[in-house]
């Protein structure tokens, strides 16, 4: 009953407002900024972003956000992020985690990566719903975002063999897949990306590629023409 | 030599079964990855060994678990810096592929086991925790990273360098 609880806290416009602002910088943020970027007064926003810690939704912590520190640096500020922890409400009761951590069980006991893959990827083709692939990194953006990867943008700053273009990729702040992708990374990360293999489609102008990083979705999301040699 | 608690290191060992020779064209694209995993996993954060066939650049040449078994031996300071580098780096990529190159083991092929900070572990010494998971399931003593252990929970089966222990492989 403690994720109703956390959900309901949402029901608030203001508090939503503040928890997607925070969920969406990935880092910590402190009450100042909070506040501004929701356009409230800093007391109401110390207020719901406290609320948001106390339901679970939120981790908060404290920080010297100036950098300095001794005598005169000032009180430590309170900073918050959004909480790794998944919160979800099925009504009726239901419970795909233990099934789908089953079936992931079974899948990497039998050795099942490339029948997973097959048909991961004929989902991902079937979500995109379009004969044509995914127009560009914008399209892919608002793909993405509507699975809830949480997609940003990221310069590649060390893209090999392209010589001064400025180049962007499409980083996930949110694999959608966590729990289980964590107990079956190879399995699940290799389904990931064959669902956005699907969704992007084949040789069209972007593609995804595995590219992991700590605390992000394994997968990568670039234009086509960067790598081709 | 005293092993507390914080100077405890996480010791690896993975067996992999080959499904077609090193030299196989069909297990070339493995092979083009070593290079740089290895390099990546050298320039890891948390690394600490790994182990090499003498004269070479890494450990496929070894194949201590049967002849077309390569191993990978390695130490990390902790589990968290081996996960990363395990699941969260460009190791990701050949995990994810693995069916392609390698058979399936029914049997555990992953095994965890936490060393005094200092000890590399010796080959035998590696499969005998394999041997051990295998055996009895789980425990301080060989564990994996969905079953693992604290190296407080593991501390009274650390192992002690023996003095003037070789560390070549």
């Amino acid at each position: 009953m403690e994720d109703i609880e956390a959900i309901a806290a949402l029901q608030d416009p203001v508090r939503r407002r503040l928890y997607e602002y925070v969920a969406a910088q990935g880092r910590e943020v402190g009450r100042n900024e909070a506040a501004e970027a929701v356009g409230v007064a800093r007391t109401l926003a110390a207020h719901h972003l406290d609320r948001l810690a106390e339901v679970g939704l939120l981790e908060s912590g404290s920080r010297r956000l100036s950098g300095r520190s001794g005598p005169g640096a000032g009180r430590p500020a309170k900073v918050y992020t959004r909480t790794r922890a998944e919160v979800s409400v099925s009504l009726p009761a239901r419970d795909y985690r233990t099934a789908a951590e089953l079936l992931a069980e079974a899948a990497e006991q039998a050795g099942l990566d490339a029948e997973l893959c097959a048909a991961a990827r004929r989902r991902g083709e079937a979500l995109r719903g379009s004969a044509a692939p995914c127009g560009g990194l914008e399209e892919a953006m608002e793909m993405l975002a509507a699975r809830g990867y949480e997609p940003r943008l990221e310069d590649a700053e060390d893209a090999p063999g392209v010589s001064g273009a400025a180049t962007s990729v499409v980083r996930m702040r949110n694999c959608p897949f966590h729990d289980v992708a964590e107990r079956f990374p190879p399995l699940v990360c290799g389904m990931n990306l064959a669902l956005l293999k699907g969704l992007l489609g084949t040789d069209g102008p972007v593609r995804a590629r595995m590219d992991p990083r700590p605390g992000e979705c394994c997968v990568v999301v670039e234009n086509s023409k960067n790598n081709i040699d | 030599m005293t092993a507390s608690v914080h100077a405890a290191h996480l010791a690896h060992l993975n067996v992999a079964t080959l499904r077609h020779p090193l030299d196989d064209p069909r297990t070339a694209q493995f092979v083009e990855m070593l290079g740089p995993v290895n390099a990546s996993a050298d320039a890891a954060p948390g690394f600490v060994w790994r182990l090499v066939e003498e004269g070479a650049a890494d450990a496929t040449g070894l194949r201590p678990a049967g002849d077309d078994v390569i191993v990978t031996l390695s130490v990390w300071e902790t589990k968290e810096a081996l996960w990363d580098f395990t699941y969260r780096s460009g190791h990701l990529e050949a995990m994810q592929r693995r069916r392609e190159w390698f058979e399936r083991h029914v049997e555990a092929h992953l095994v965890l086991w936490w060393v005094p900070a200092g000890h590399l572990p010796t080959v035998d010494e590696a499969l005998e925790r394999l041997a051990d998971l295998r055996a009895h399931g789980p425990s301080p003593r060989a564990f994996t990273f969905a079953s693992s252990y604290t190296a407080a929970e593991a501390v009274q089966h650390l192992q002690a360098a023996p003095p003037n222990a070789s560390r070549s492989a």
